[in-house]
């Protein structure tokens, strides 16, 4: 007992001997860097994640992107991290209300929060403080606010551009998709890619079939969360034993379980591959992109990005954002590995339809419409 | 812990349902505690905790659980506690230091610079904390920005009073779930009786709460009431389904607890797409909000999230004690909890205390939740329950299973939690530091618990677990 007392004041007193010997030259150093830049015209951007955290590979760690892609884009009106932009995290529920509070406290200029369940507590703070600018990630408001950016993405265009390119890429006729929980946001993209296999079986006089998904009885498979990655690569397996070769998982980190079991399919010579959802995979997860066909994207990282460039420029109008083939705010990712590989003739359907979705003439029904 | 009825040896063990701590005000002695038996050990609530600890040692043959049981309730001086928070707070400190950036740059250069490094360190570690302080209780800015106003009516109708007491406010609302969940946890500790269950009750609570809060219409006072008993009832259920299945199949309730946090937790999900708690119109899976006239009210001021279920909560702890050490019911609770056996022989029905264990402590669990929706959220997610139903293990491990303690461990985190907030927006620590000195703490604390469990010691004195822990964190 004594012993420890004895070090650790002898630690004490070296620490506070260093500090008042070092504190002089690091305070000067870092102060000159960082205080220019934030003058009295500069502005902050500042986030709110939901519980998933700021690197959930998902739509908290776009959102952030987007914000750090603003940052890059305006560096002279917005600092770097952690002056200029930053963020909070949420670790449950009850963080939404005072991470935002925080934030209005340190005035941000823009506050990005992110999900449907910030939904209320982004509406409480914007309708408290009007002036506040605001941009809320898969949500937005009727009627809408006028200090609040509501960005959503109708991800059914370009999964309906994914469910077509798989069912034309399909060897055994059988492709397979499955979600983490049977939430709207998730069975969007599994609404599109089941009417974009029926849309290529129409089209084609063929008979492919999904596995996991049916839009009209909404039933299909799910993993139960977002995370367990053994959950995915189960399930995968399963399908794969079904004939499948062809797996589009729409449930976060849980597809990299799936990668896993493709990858094992592939290693015992089972021809099997897949489509990404979200990101494009082949940069949030490179060590599978060999299987990646392509990723059927979310444009967050560039809706929040525009969100907050208008903040910046003093145009920032606030309603609401609807993310389509047609203004880029949704989108089939680079085919990377699969460019030789995807068939021409297939490319240029795709092209069409693209066009077709984007003037309104071929639609894309979902039962969970955004 | 001991099995099902009848499986426990018949051992005439000290039936002490333990000291009560600071809070005791004396030998709990009940008015008709029924045989001369219970009457005599009753009196064994009076002696310190040496003396019971003695009696106990020499009996090697109780069950591992039932051990960590009793060194939880009766184990830990407040001394050691205090040293376990100090332990976290320093190795806390140490990780914000070296995980920060700056910090590890200036390490890298030591030996150019070891001032430097030293004082990055510092700067790093204490800005965290200063910033946690800041917001758990009090602000040093607020306090002259009021003194900056012209007069103090101006500072107080303009907010600048209110948000001196905006710290506080955060960490009784923070507090608030976690002291209800925390009683829920302690109350069924002294019977013996491990609620991992917290998280399924507080389920429950809050979907009669919501339930009741937007779709029924009543008047003011009596709906906020309403929706509160409700939430008691609702988590009561829960409650009373582990003690039947206990009770009436021996199923043991940790299992039970367990399995239906997840069946509650899907449940809830299920609900919310329904039109039964779901928001119509809307496929988010999200309820109503709930009436005005069912919103707790905020007892200091519109602008601090504080509101009466810091009351509700407060209220109950002191219930919880008073059931435990004032009435008959609580004395057979701590009975059934020091030996089931020795309670049997004394004519208690340990199956019906079990269920009314577990109906109580859901029914605390349940407030929770009603206070949750009704004080903060206003409304019900899939995520609501959040981690409440463990934070509440953790609370009650640390507040000894007394009510007085589970309010100041509940009080503790609620800071916590309200400074890693604060922390987080100004100095970019992450938030989950806080989890991290919280498991630090009830690391520290439960690791004696731990050693005299394995080596079936009891009762050593706070200066040698003062030394044990000194020696934990030194090497």
């Amino acid at each position: 007992m004594r012993g420890t007392i004895k070090t650790a004041a002898a630690f004490t007193v070296v620490a506070l001997l260093a500090a008042a010997c070092g504190s002089n030259t690091s305070k000067a150093g870092g102060g000159s860097s960082n205080s220019p830049s934030t003058s009295a015209t500069g502005l902050k951007a500042c986030m709110v994640t939901d519980t998933g955290g700021i690197d959930d590979r998902s739509f908290n760690s776009s959102s952030w992107q987007g914000v750090q892609e603003a940052q890059a884009a305006d560096p002279s009106q917005i600092a770097a991290y952690p002056t200029g932009i930053k963020y909070l995290q949420s670790t449950t529920q009850s963080n939404y209300v005072p991470n935002i509070n925080a934030f209005v406290g340190d005035k941000c200029g823009m506050i990005v929060t992110v999900g449907y369940l910030m939904g209320p507590a982004t509406e409480t703070a914007a309708k408290a403080h009007p002036s506040q600018h605001f941009g809320i990630v898969d949500y937005n408001y009727t009627p809408v606010l006028k200090n609040v950016d509501g960005l959503l993405f109708d991800t059914v265009q370009d999964a309906f551009l994914g469910g077509y390119l798989a069912a034309g890429m399909t060897k055994t006729g059988k492709v397979a998709t499955f979600g983490g929980e049977d939430f709207p946001t998730v069975t969007i993209y599994m609404d599109g890619f089941w009417d974009g296999v029926q849309y290529y079986n129409s089209q084609h006089h063929k008979s492919v079939k999904v596995l996991g998904w049916d839009e009209q009885t909404q039933k299909g498979a799910f993993t139960g969360d977002f995370t367990n990655q053994t959950k995915g690569e189960t399930l995968t397996g399963t399908f794969l034993t079904e004939g499948a070769d062809i797996i589009f998982p729409v449930a976060g980190n849980v597809g990299l379980g799936a990668a896993k079991a493709v990858q094992d399919a592939d290693s015992q010579g089972d021809n099997a591959n897949m489509e990404w959802v979200d990101t494009d995979g082949c940069v949030s997860a490179p060590q599978y992109c060999k299987y990646f066909i392509t990723s059927v994207e979310k444009g967050i990282q560039t809706a929040v990005k525009n969100a907050i460039l208008t903040s910046v420029k003093g145009t920032f109008a606030g309603g609401n954002y609807i993310g389509t083939l047609a203004n880029g705010g949704v989108t089939l990712a680079p085919y990377h590995d699969f460019a030789s590989k995807v068939p021409a003739a297939l490319q240029s359907e795709l092209a069409t339809i693209k066009t077709g979705i984007e003037n309104g003439t071929i639609k894309t029904p979902t039962k969970s419409p955004v | 812990m001991s099995g099902p009825p009848g499986e426990g040896p018949v051992t005439p063990g000290p039936v002490t349902p333990g000291p009560d701590g600071p809070q005791s005000p004396g030998p709990g002695t009940p008015q008709d505690a029924g045989t001369p038996a219970i009457a005599t050990s009753a009196s064994g609530d009076a002696p310190p905790p040496a003396s019971g600890g003695e009696e106990t040692a020499q009996d090697g043959r109780q069950p591992f659980g039932r051990i960590i049981l009793e060194s939880i309730v009766e184990g830990n001086s407040a001394m050691v506690t205090t040293l376990a928070i100090v332990a976290a707070i320093v190795v806390g400190g140490l990780l914000i230091a070296f995980t920060d950036p700056v910090v590890l740059t200036a390490w890298s250069n030591f030996s150019a610079n070891p001032g430097n490094a030293f004082a990055q360190a510092w700067d790093s570690a204490a800005g965290s904390y200063s910033a946690m302080f800041e917001g758990a209780i009090f602000n040093p800015h607020t306090i002259a920005a009021v003194f900056q106003q012209a007069s103090l009516a101006s500072a107080l109708h303009d907010g600048y009073v209110s948000a001196v007491f905006n710290p506080l406010s955060e960490t009784a609302v923070n507090a608030t779930p976690l002291i209800l969940a925390g009683l829920a946890v302690a109350l069924a500790f002294r019977a013996g009786l491990f609620n991992i269950g917290a998280t399924s009750q507080w389920i429950g609570g809050a979907m009669l709460a919501t339930w009741l809060g937007f779709g029924v219409s009543l008047p003011p006072f009596i709906h906020c009431v309403v929706c509160v008993i409700g939430g008691f009832v609702g988590g009561a259920v829960i409650g009373w389904v582990v003690g039947v299945l206990k009770a009436r199949t021996g199923a043991h309730e940790v299992i039970v607890t367990i399995m239906l946090n997840y069946v509650m937790e899907y449940l809830l999900s299920y609900l919310l797409g329904t039109s039964a708690l779901g928001k119509p119109g809307s496929n988010d899976l999200i309820s109503p909000n709930i009436a005005g006239s069912a919103v707790l009210p905020h007892i200091a001021g519109p602008s601090l999230r504080i509101n009466a279920g810091f009351l509700v909560a407060l209220a109950a702890a002191v219930g919880v004690w008073w059931l435990l050490s004032r009435s008959t019911l609580g004395f057979e609770f701590r009975t059934v909890g020091a030996n089931p056996s020795a309670a049997r022989a004394a004519g208690m029905s340990v199956e019906r205390t079990w269920i009314l264990v577990f109906l109580i402590a859901g029914g605390l669990a349940g407030l929770s939740g009603a206070a949750v929706v009704q004080g903060t959220d206003h409304f019900l997610t899939f995520q609501s329950y959040g981690t409440y139903g463990i934070d509440a293990i953790t609370v009650a491990l640390l507040g000894r299973a007394r009510p007085l303690g589970t309010v100041l461990a509940a009080l503790l985190y609620g800071g916590l939690y309200a400074g890693g907030v604060q922390m987080q927006a100004v100095t970019q620590t992450p938030a989950s530091m806080t989890e991290v000195i919280q498991a630090l703490i009830v690391l520290f604390v439960a690791a004696p618990a731990f050693v005299r469990a394995l080596f079936r010691l009891r009762g050593a004195k706070a200066g040698g677990e003062g030394q044990t822990l000194a020696k934990g964190w030194s090497g």
